[in-house]
């Protein structure tokens, strides 16, 4: 699978659920993996580009989260 | 000119003969506004008995999610200087080594940007910088970063490792710690600074079993420099330290934790096969004893300060590694442990607390790790044994 649509699954999965449970990297790594039947670490791979632009960030309330910045 | 609070509940912890944080606040308070609502906050805290901080939220600069902890007062209308007082923690070097240079740097750069409160070294072994605005925090990270120096972790990720002085300065050290330090900040940049983990995990490196670093009480894995020769002794030695006023049986031989030595006034005998490398022999009479044989270190994990069951101490799980760069034997064994604690560790779980909850065999059994009887706490207290389909065809 191509890293840009493994990026855009993952924006999804944390849209979707943005207001109703808060992602930890390691749901997100499961739940795409899975889905996409890819790699762990093709999936952190693909994260890790999302951060890096910004585009999601990483919060704490408790525990690591990775949610989209507030705008 | 930063506003004066008048702080009498405070000033009272400057009485005594120990140094004061408040005094220290005070220092700051004289030329950082940040400080000066701090002192003034933290006075209003002490007289209503209750804390002004909320937590969380943000926590790093771009690309990172640790290194950086989000506080928030939540008086900001009457202490607007501290509406934000993030924390940034900045990753140690092994053994914490400064030059001076580095450090009078560091301070300026804090001045500028922050309150110019600092704690050298916080628990998780970082140097602490304490008290900035959200604002600051890229250019803070970009005049640090230039230095070449990094930010430490936080949150649920591999926390910035630490380790006691060691082989640089330490003659009782069995491994390496500052290099091993070293090559698990570099191994795991992504663990550290991109938290994926059920919750937090610290790794200390100590030299033996004296453990400057407190690493059996700090770290969900402990590593402990140990050895399997026999202890060396020189009666001569020994001799002296009878004839300047040690009592030998009382102070060494009683104190024996295996209880494996035996002194006749004249000889002091070991035996080897007994003791725990425990240290006290050796680091009570330094030119009699000293260890032989092949070096490496033990591996524990597990401790953590009270929680959900209490504070723990570290437990064995590897009786004896050896410990030589790259340590591909250590990191398999860490990668393994990490697995089995993303498989089922809930949120906010230790890895010791999961293997509590889950059992020492499963946990070996997912690492490949034999049980031995080094890894044994203290003794069952219930008379079950539950033997599995594998047990029974033996
Ligand atoms: C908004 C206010 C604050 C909150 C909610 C807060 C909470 C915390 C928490 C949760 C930790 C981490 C403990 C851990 O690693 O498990 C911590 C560490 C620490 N805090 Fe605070 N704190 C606040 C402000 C301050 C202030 C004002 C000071 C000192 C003037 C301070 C000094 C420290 C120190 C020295 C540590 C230990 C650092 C380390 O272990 O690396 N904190 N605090
Ligand atoms: C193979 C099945 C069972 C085994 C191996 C077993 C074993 C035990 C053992 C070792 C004790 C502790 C005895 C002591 O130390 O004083 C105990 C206590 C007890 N068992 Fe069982 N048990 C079994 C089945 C049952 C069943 C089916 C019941 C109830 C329907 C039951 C009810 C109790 C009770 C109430 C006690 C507590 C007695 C007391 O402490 O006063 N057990 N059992
Ligand atoms: S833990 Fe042991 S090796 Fe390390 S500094 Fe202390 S005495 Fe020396
Ligand atoms: S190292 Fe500890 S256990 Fe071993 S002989 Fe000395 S005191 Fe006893």
């Amino acid at each position: 699978m191509e890293k840009e649509e493994v990026k855009k699954k993952i924006y999804e999965l944390v849209e979707k659920s943005m207001g109703k449970k808060k992602l930890k990297s390691s749901d997100i790594q499961k739940t795409i993996s899975a889905e996409a039947g890819i790699s762990r670490d093709e999936v952190k791979d693909a994260l890790k580009d999302l951060i890096d632009e910004g585009k999601l960030i990483y919060t704490y309330f408790g525990g690591s989260f990775v949610e989209i910045p507030p705008k | 000119m930063p506003k004066k609070y008048e702080t009498p509940l405070l000033d009272e912890l400057e009485k005594g003969p120990f140094p004061s944080f408040v005094t220290e606040i005070k220092k700051a308070a004289a030329k950082s506004d940040m400080a000066a609502d701090e002192l003034g906050q933290l006075e209003k805290s002490y007289r209503d008995k209750r804390g002004y901080w909320k937590h969380g939220g943000i926590v790093g600069v771009r690309g990172y999610g640790s290194g950086v902890i989000g506080r928030y007062s939540s008086l900001p209308d009457e202490f607007p200087n501290v509406a934000n007082f993030h924390t940034v923690r900045i990753n140690s070097i092994a053994g914490f080594f400064y030059t001076s240079k580095f450090l009078k740097e560091a301070c300026d750069i804090w001045d500028k940007y922050g309150s110019g409160l600092t704690n050298l070294h916080g628990s998780t072994g970082d140097l602490v910088l304490l008290g900035t605005n959200t604002e600051n925090l890229e250019p803070i990270f970009a005049e640090f970063s230039s230095r070449g120096w990094d930010l430490g972790g936080s949150g649920s990720a591999m926390r910035t490792p630490s380790c006691c002085v060691g082989p640089a300065r330490c003659e009782w050290s069995n491994i390496d710690t500052l290099d091993i330090t070293y090559s698990i900040t570099q191994e795991w940049q992504d663990e550290m600074h991109r938290p994926a983990f059920p919750y937090k995990f610290k790794f200390k490196t100590a030299g033996c079993a004296v453990d400057c670093i407190a690493s059996i009480a700090r770290a969900d894995c402990s590593i402990i420099g140990t050895w399997k020769g026999n202890i060396a002794v020189d009666q001569t030695e020994v001799a002296n330290y009878a004839k300047n006023g040690m009592n030998i049986q009382e102070e060494i031989v009683n104190m024996c934790p295996s209880k494996c030595m035996s002194y006749d006034g004249k000889e002091l005998k070991i035996n080897d096969a007994d003791c725990v490398r425990c240290m006290h022999c050796i680091a009570k009479m330094t030119k009699a004893l000293k260890p032989t044989g092949e070096k490496g270190a033990t591996i524990l994990i597990g401790s953590k300060a009270p929680f959900v069951i209490g504070a723990t101490l570290s437990w064995v799980i590897v009786p004896f590694m050896k410990m030589e760069p790259p340590y591909d034997e250590f990191k398999d064994l860490i990668r393994k442990m990490w697995e089995f604690w993303d498989e089922h560790g809930k949120n906010r779980e230790r890895i010791g607390e999961l293997i509590i909850r889950k059992g020492m065999r499963e946990f070996l059994e997912y690492i490949g790790v034999e049980p031995q009887a080094q890894q044994v706490k203290e003794p069952r207290r219930d008379p079950f044994f539950f033997w599995t389909e594998a047990d029974l065809q033996k």
